[in-house]
This record gives structure tokens, sequence and C-alpha cells, in this order.
């Protein structure tokens, strides 16, 4: 049913919509590893507005290396990880963390 | 890096220290979220977290950032009331005429 399995590595889109959006900017056009699959919820950047939300997306709780997210210069200790709670509709494959420039 | 931030999203910018200093919440704050407690209430919720999150959003960064917590509150409620049709304006700025009048003459407020 969900769209990707714990471990997977996912891409943030790098977007900037107008609107009620959940995504953290610190975290748009990065790659993570999906660390825990919430279920599935209605969307609410269309609830916000008060429109149905449906179809439920999935919800996970994507996991991004410290020094991706705030530095990129090797400041932050290896496995050190900040994590953001991510809907589907956010997220695309990825194979590998550093092709995020 | 920064089109279109919402004033909430703020995580690693620059900040001032935190006070996390408690406090006993006034009166006007103890209504102000009773009210707004009572305005989401299941199942009649008039609105929803997301559209409460959305309005709060919307609001002005010099307001935002230069307001208390409840000042946000009771804004969006005025906010959402009148995009819900609960109220008008009208009927609110009347409201708060009799009100001001009524504190003006040292009544009940």
């Amino acid at each position: 049913m969900s769209r990707f399995e714990i471990g997977d590595r996912v891409r943030v889109a790098r977007a900037f919509p107008p609107g009620h959006v959940r995504t953290p900017v610190f975290v748009r056009g990065l790659t993570g590893t999906v660390v825990r699959y919430f279920g599935h919820f209605r969307n609410p950047s269309e609830l916000a507005y008060g429109m149905t939300g449906l179809p439920e997306l999935s919800l996970y709780q994507v996991a991004f290396d410290m020094d991706d997210v705030w530095s990129g210069d090797g400041a932050y200790a290896a496995g050190d990880t900040v994590t953001a709670d991510i809907y589907e509709n956010w997220l695309e494959p990825a194979e590998d963390k550093k092709n995020a420039a | 890096m920064s089109e279109n931030r919402a004033i909430s999203d703020i995580g690693g910018l620059p900040a001032g220290p935190i006070d996390r200093e408690d406090h006993e919440p006034t009166l006007v704050e103890r209504r102000i979220d009773a009210l707004m407690m009572l305005m989401r209430a299941k199942p009649r919720a008039f609105w929803g977290a997301d559209e409460n999150r959305r309005t709060i959003e919307s609001l002005t960064p010099e307001f935002y950032e230069g307001s208390a917590y409840y000042q946000r509150w009771v804004t969006v409620m005025r906010r959402l009331m009148v995009e819900k049709g609960i109220l008008t304006e009208a009927e609110i700025e009347d409201k708060l005429a009799e009100v001001r009048a009524r504190h003006d003459e040292g009544g009940a407020k």
C-alpha cells in the first residue's frame, strides 16, 4: 500500500508552493532515509482551505544527515540526523545522498 | 531557499534566547482558550487544525512576531468565524463597541 519501505532513500522536492505546506523549508531538495511509516492521512495542504484532502497520502518520517541539512562541512558526527515528517507527494526515490546540489 | 517560507517555518534560522518561564494563564487567555476549544470541538467543529494553522501563517510577519500567543489565537478565531459565515465583521464590530462602552462606564467587563 505504501510507496516507500523503511530504509529507502528518498529525495524531497525542491519546491516552494504558496499555501499551507507542512514540508519544512530546511529539508526541501535534500535526500534522506525513510525511518518510519505513520500511515495515511488526508492532505493537510487541502484541508487547510476547507477541502476534503482526499485521497489520503502516506506519511513518512525521513532522517537526514545533520551535515546535509545545516552545514555540509563535516561539522556534525557521522550518524547524527534530523528527522522530518513528510507526505508522499513531496518524495521521489533517490539512489545516493549527494545528488541534491 | 526562502521563497514562500511560512512565518512559522523557522527551523535553522538565527534566534534569540527562549523565554522558558511559566506563567499562570490570565482570565482573558483562559477565555480565548475555552472559546477556541468550543469552536473546534467535534463533532460540530467549525474548522480543523490545518485551517487554523493556515490562518495563523497568513498573519503578517510584523503581527506574528510582535503579538502574544493568545493574541494570534483570538485574531485567527475572528478571521475564521467571518470566513465560515458564523459572524460578520459588522456584528463583531458592533459587539466590540458595546463592550467598550460598558467597560468605559466602569461596568462588568
